[in-house]
């Protein structure tokens, strides 16, 4: 049995309606958890104050710089002593999950038992870096808690200005979109730069994000200093029992209005079977006993739209990879940056071609580490220097799938052009 | 206790997921051919070796108490062959080999109050941070706005009848650790910091908080005879970028850090290139428990969306067809002057041509 329940009545009000409480499970927590029974006291005077009271410090375990949260209570009596004592202290640990967060049931009933013994009994699945949170637990515990998760195969992630954890979406094991082993890209790549992660010595914080195809599904242009994103080079596959069962169940209109009119760069025509071009960059497909439905490939961007409306009818080529930007990120300081693209198409499909990725994972990091000023993401370093001092360091070749138009003012000095394209000539003839 | 006692950590990192996985998910990865949707919240994926498995979703409050993670882990293993996965969204998944359990295993997480859906067409589970209940600079809470908003959009989360996906984020402070959304509930502070003098010169590292100010309006001072750090008012943008490496300049205020609300990000590829939200609305309160305010907002303008869009249009695709004048009308928000933009590159965000909706 736990201490006496404060009383919260802003807090009460979100135990209604249907959405799963937060509330309701703090409330159970509190009935034989001290911790439980002062975060909620606590919680509620934010929601009467509207101000917040959590302060961070230095809590960490042994042999690592971050990974914890330190958590310590700013709501004080006239004393100084705080006015929720059992949760003046209240730490998250930062766990990294498994690539697509997949888990059975002995291993999630595990995390909840040492987190009762350890700590508030609170865990988020997730936080949006992708970590598993175990909120609350006293600087005394946390050691405890580490200790049996690590025990467990669980690491802890990142905090501070370190490589960050890493999220890849469910991509092979069970999506058709999936155009290369996300799971496997996430864990090498990760698992290569731990030091990075646990010990916080980076000018800022360094994000990876693994997509399996350009749906995305892991925000990672928006978010990733580092997007690795499946696409592929060939033809977009075609089935032609599942093309016509699509079109039966959902007809012209939609075929022409939804799919074919939507297409980014008109490289999806509706053509009659007789019309349709014979090349090896088309795909085409019959819907009809009449109508096929044309592709030029050539043209298509890999934006993945009709391949979201006809699944299955239509799906990614065989020849797959990944495209590579760097540089995404928010607001602070300089304004939102998405991601540019710094490898248009790379394999994925052998060992050594993941050993090649981590590499390039291996060297932007160095070079951040190196080049950028304290605070300062990758994005806005690479708008500080320029793409093409970047891409120099990394030793990649300018291509214009980078831009999405060749510069547009005069500004630039071009006394070394004779000798760029004398350059490209000889890798052409090299190639 | 001496270092010598203390366990050394095993740098193990990421864990190996097939360990955690679905065996119907282990065996056929890499090998899926194409998927459907029976129902809202059930997804049927087909692999080329013939295999079939339906992937049942329900919502979660996200921050989980044990009993709550030990009822889906009974429910898991009663119904769902006990595996499970999480989505970037905290929507839990089960995954069944036999379709003949998926109308049971939907009973049972009804049954226990957790809501099917959050698939196709929906509005999804709300992505959001962690607020007053453990942020060290929120402006509002995060679990209860979208406590808040998910009871009113619980029906839109169980049904696929919105043009398209939508996909919605909360943040409490402007970093927006939220992340871009088609409609983003942001903090937006409109004062500049109050500083506390007395503390700067012990807390804050002044030239890093210095660096820090996207507007270089933050100097260093003797206030009092004491180093602190002034702020020029007048070029403060209120963004809050000095409150986390300096907590004595305060930026939140119960009165005056107000809510944003954005509009039209797309993660994904599709059709247009991926975009980035625009501010459509702000000066709205910060009202807990209930964010009312908020919640008529984000509720009218996914009304209007799904009434005026069509098919496959995401919100910015949408908005894109139709333009913003007609959104600003369509949804009666005004369009202040400060939604012009005047930040570095905002020539790309006005409009340098004649096309104009009339």
């Amino acid at each position: 049995m736990a201490k006496k329940l404060h009383d919260t009545p802003n807090l009460d009000e979100l135990e209604k309606g249907p959405w799963p409480s937060f509330v309701t499970g703090l409330k159970r927590l509190a009935k034989d958890n001290d911790m439980a029974v002062d975060l909620l006291g606590q919680l509620e005077t934010s929601y009467k104050t509207k101000k917040g009271y959590w302060k961070g410090g230095t809590v960490g375990v042994f042999g690592y710089g971050g990974g914890i949260i330190p958590r310590f209570t700013e709501l004080k009596d006239e004393n100084g002593e705080p006015i929720y004592k059992d949760a003046a202290e209240f730490h998250t640990l930062r766990v990294q999950p498994p690539a697509g967060m997949h888990y059975n049931t002995d291993v999630l009933r595990k995390m909840c038992d040492i987190w009762e013994r350890h700590g508030s009994g609170l865990i988020a699945f997730h936080g949006q870096s992708g970590d598993i949170m175990f909120q609350g637990a006293t600087t005394d515990n946390v050691q405890g808690a580490f200790d049996e998760l690590n025990e467990m195969g669980f690491d802890l992630g990142g905090a501070g200005p370190a490589v960050r954890t890493s999220m890849s979406c469910v991509g092979a094991a069970r999506c058709e979109q999936s155009c290369y082993d996300e799971a496997k890209a996430h864990r090498l790549m990760l698992n290569t730069f731990v030091d990075d992660i646990h010990r916080p010595s980076l000018p800022y914080k360094f994000k990876f994000k693994f997509s399996g195809c350009p749906n995305d599904c892991m925000n990672s242009i928006q978010r990733a200093d580092m997007a690795v994103i499946g696409t592929w080079r060939d033809n977009i596959r075609t089935d032609e029992a599942l093309a016509k069962k699509w079109f039966a169940k959902h007809g012209m209109n939609e075929l022409v209005n939804d799919v074919v009119a939507r297409c980014p760069t008109k490289a999806f025509q509706l053509k009659e079977i007789k019309d349709v071009k014979k090349d090896e960059h088309i795909s085409s497909v019959a819907i009809s006993d009449t109508h096929a439905v044309e592709i030029d490939n050539h043209d298509c961007v890999r934006c993945m739209h009709c391949i979201n409306v006809m699944t299955g009818a239509l799906s990614p080529g065989q020849d797959k990879g990944a495209t590579v930007l760097v540089g995404g990120k928010r607001t602070l300081k300089i304004g939102d940056l998405m991601g540019t693209v710094v490898i248009p198409f790379m394999k994925l499909d052998t060992d050594e071609a993941m050993d090649e990725l981590v590499d390039l994972g291996q060297r932007i990091i160095d070079f951040f580490a190196e080049n950028a000023l304290e605070h300062e993401r990758t994005g806005e370093m690479i708008e500080r220097i320029g793409l093409v001092n970047f891409l120099d360091a990394m030793g990649i070749d300018v291509d214009p799938n980078m831009v999405s138009n060749p510069r547009m003012n005069p500004y630039v000095r071009t006394d070394g052009w004779d000798e760029e394209v004398a350059k490209i000539k000889a890798k052409k003839q090299a190639a | 206790m001496s270092q010598a006692q203390l366990r050394r950590p095993v740098e193990s990192g990421v864990p190996d997921n097939k360990q955690f996985m679905h065996p119907t998910l282990l065996k056929n990865y890499g090998n899926w051919k194409y998927h459907d949707r029976p129902r809202p919240g059930v997804l049927h994926h087909v692999s080329y070796s013939g295999d079939q498995v339906w992937s049942v979703r329900a919502g979660t409050q996200r921050q989980m108490d044990v009993y709550t993670i030990r009822k889906l882990c009974e429910i898991a293993d009663k119904f769902a062959e006990g595996h499970v996965r999480f989505t970037i969204r905290s929507n839990i998944e089960f995954m069944v080999s036999d379709e003949s359990k998926v109308a049971p295993l939907i009973s049972e997480l009804e049954a226990n109050g957790f809501p099917v859906g959050g698939t196709g067409n929906s509005v999804s589970m709300i992505a959001h941070t962690q607020g007053w209940l453990h942020c060290d600079i929120p402006g509002t809470d995060a679990s209860g706005v979208v406590k808040s908003l998910m009871d009113e959009l619980i029906v839109e989360f169980k049904r696929e009848e919105m043009p398209n996906r939508v996909h919605l984020s909360t943040s409490c402070c402007e970093i927006n650790c939220g992340g871009q959304a088609d409609i983003a509930i942001i903090v937006q502070h409109t004062k500049p910091p109050k500083i506390n003098h007395d503390l700067v010169a012990n807390v804050c590292e002044r030239p890093a908080v210095v660096a820090r100010c996207p507007v270089a309006a933050i100097r260093p001072a003797l206030v009092n005879g004491k180093p602190s750090l002034e702020v020029d008012e007048t070029k403060c943008v209120c963004c809050g970028a000095c409150y986390p490496p300096c907590p004595p300049m305060q930026i939140n205020d119960p009165e005056y850090s107000k809510i944003a609300i954005w509009v039209g990000g797309k993660n994904s590829n599709a059709r247009a290139k991926p975009t980035f939200m625009k501010m459509v609305a702000s000066g709205l309160p910060n009202n807990p428990p209930r964010w009312t305010e908020v919640a008529e907002v984000v509720k009218n303008i996914l009304h209007v969306y799904k009434d005026d869009a069509r098919p496959w249009e995401r919100l910015s695709d949408w908005i894109d067809r139709i333009g913003w004048p007609r959104f600003f009308e369509k949804t009666d928000l005004p369009f202040t002057k400060y939604l012009v933009d005047d930040w570095r590159g905002s020539r790309a965000n006005l409009n340098a041509s004649t096309h104009i909706r009339f």
